[in-house]
């Protein structure tokens, strides 16, 4: 299948090792992305609390260009993205004057036909896809799907592809992969998302109560399908453990690098060195647990110690 | 939802609640302080102004109270209030309609920190197209942000590979620059 692809600006910067993993493991999905052409910044968490109309606008020029291309949908994996670009048509589809002046700053004719996806909703439309290349299945992996807030509310903007208060979709392309999904508490609750600069006490405060939630679960690694929850929970480990309020190392997995090992591909190419805390533990309990390339996996300590 | 009437008769001061109802869409009135949101809200612990009491004095028009509130600029807009309201008011619209009318007028400012963030955030898009990571964590610093933060770490955010030295223009520069001006026109009109 084809579809539209959105990367956002995360996934060529700081989170590079989510676009790597992503584009790893579709080929082995029949997936093919189509990226949209000249795609720009969607304003993330700054653009709407500046300027409603900025907010819609900047999305609805990436989905008039998915639009031109003929694309009838696209996956935006960032879930800040998605929500932005999500809201953006849904905004536009329920206000017909706000769709006016949207097509008034864009000069484009854009009728809002483009239906946009997380990452969620295209995986969990691949899991029989996922179960079958499951040739390095990660039987002993105990992992806790972290969803955050955007990837799942409001239904309003999501369509309801998840249950915004009890999801799934996760836990179900974990299991896929043949990872065991703990049960935990927090996995909805938000762990301070573009205030990681301008605000670290805050994302301490809320992301050292996820982590915590998490290994209480018995958990070896996080879960996560966003960029800004990644860096929150992963790169501020360390200023966590300095302020006391985290003491431990938890690796926090892109959801695409969890099916991607389990596909038995290369961690190197799954970005698994790219993380700052080091995720060794998981390549050393994944590595050959199934009847797929252990070799491959094996080599993820060199790649990580490459780095770290 | 969304903004029915984009300018409204001049006889007088418009109201708070009329003025953020003609931006979201929604009557503020509507919300009848159960404190749902507030029960779910994140930053609650770290604010003085919860949601529930955001939403309350908006329908009572007290915007000198709201301009003394951090709880607008803390807000992360996770949409948990949203999710969560039982009367579909929208806390997390009306968060960003307020920081748009305290953003354009004199009261009301964010802290520095927050605004410096948003800023440069902005100005990355404006010049690039797209978010140029590095020179948005220099035009934070240089314009407000804490100057020292992170200065330990950015060398192995660098030794990851996860920071580009240069920025990507994306080719519809023009497009972009003219969104920016077409919107900051627009709602600087009445």
């Amino acid at each position: 299948m084809k579809i539209g692809y959105f990367p956002g600006c995360s996934l060529h910067g700081l989170s590079r090792e989510y676009e790597e993993s992503l584009k790893a493991i579709v080929a082995g999905l029949d997936t093919e992305l189509v990226e949209v052409d000249d795609w720009s910044c969607c304003g993330a968490s700054s653009a709407h609390g500046s300027s409603h109309l900025l907010g819609v606008a900047l999305p609805a020029r990436n989905l008039a260009i998915a639009e031109e291309q003929g694309l009838p949908e696209v996956l935006a994996p960032c879930a800040a993205c998605y929500a932005r670009l999500a809201s953006a048509r849904h905004e536009i589809s329920e206000d017909p004057q706000l769709a006016g002046r949207v097509n008034n700053v864009l000069v484009r004719d854009f009728k809002n036909t483009v239906r946009v996806r997380s990452i969620l909703e295209v995986l969990k439309g691949q899991i029989a896809g996922i179960k079958a290349r499951a040739t390095n299945p990660l039987k002993d992996l105990k992992v806790a799907c972290y969803y955050g807030c955007l990837l799942v509310r409001p239904v309003q903007v999501t369509g309801g592809y998840d249950d915004p208060e009890d999801p799934s979709s996760m836990e179900d392309i974990c299991k896929a992969a043949g990872a065991v999904p703990v049960k935990w508490n927090r996995r909805l609750d938000c762990c301070g998302g573009g205030l990681s600069m301008s605000r670290t006490g805050s994302v301490v405060r809320l992301s050292a109560a996820i982590l915590k939630d998490a290994k209480a679960a018995g958990a070896d690694a996080v879960v996560v399908a966003c960029p800004m929850c990644h860096s929150n929970l992963d790169f501020r480990q360390k200023a966590m453990k300095h302020r006391g309020a985290w003491e431990g190392d938890m690796p926090v997995l892109f959801l695409t690098q969890v099916v991607g090992m389990s596909m038995g591909i290369d961690p190197k190419t799954l970005g698994m060195g790219r993380h700052f805390v080091s995720t060794d533990s998981v390549l050393a309990r994944t590595a050959g647990t199934g009847s797929g390339s252990g070799t491959g996996t094996n080599s993820a300590a060199a790649v990580a110690g490459e780095v770290g | 939802m969304g903004s029915h009437e984009h300018s409204h008769d001049h006889s007088g001061p418009e109201p708070l609640a009329a003025r953020v109802q003609r931006m979201t869409g929604l009557n503020p009135a509507c919300c009848y302080q159960c404190g749902k949101c507030s029960a779910g809200c994140p930053m609650a612990a770290e604010t003085t102004l919860r949601p529930h009491d955001v939403m309350r004095l908006v329908a009572r028009n007290r915007l000198d109270k709201l301009a003394d509130a951090d709880g607008l600029w803390l807000c992360l807009t996770c949409e948990t209030c949203t999710s969560r309201c039982p009367n579909g008011c929208d806390p997390a619209r009306t968060m960003d309609a307020l920081r748009e009318i305290f953003a354009a007028g004199k009261d009301g400012k964010p802290p520095k920190a927050i605004s410096a963030f948003h800023k440069s955030f902005l100005n990355q898009v404006r010049n690039h197209g797209r978010l140029f990571e590095m020179g948005l964590i220099m035009s934070y610093k240089l314009g407000g942000g804490p100057m020292f933060a992170d200065v330990t770490t950015t060398p192995s955010v660098l030794a990851r590979g996860k920071l580009g030295l240069a920025p990507h223009n994306v080719k519809g520069m023009d497009e972009v620059r003219r969104i920016f001006a077409a919107c900051a026109e627009e709602e600087a009109q009445p």
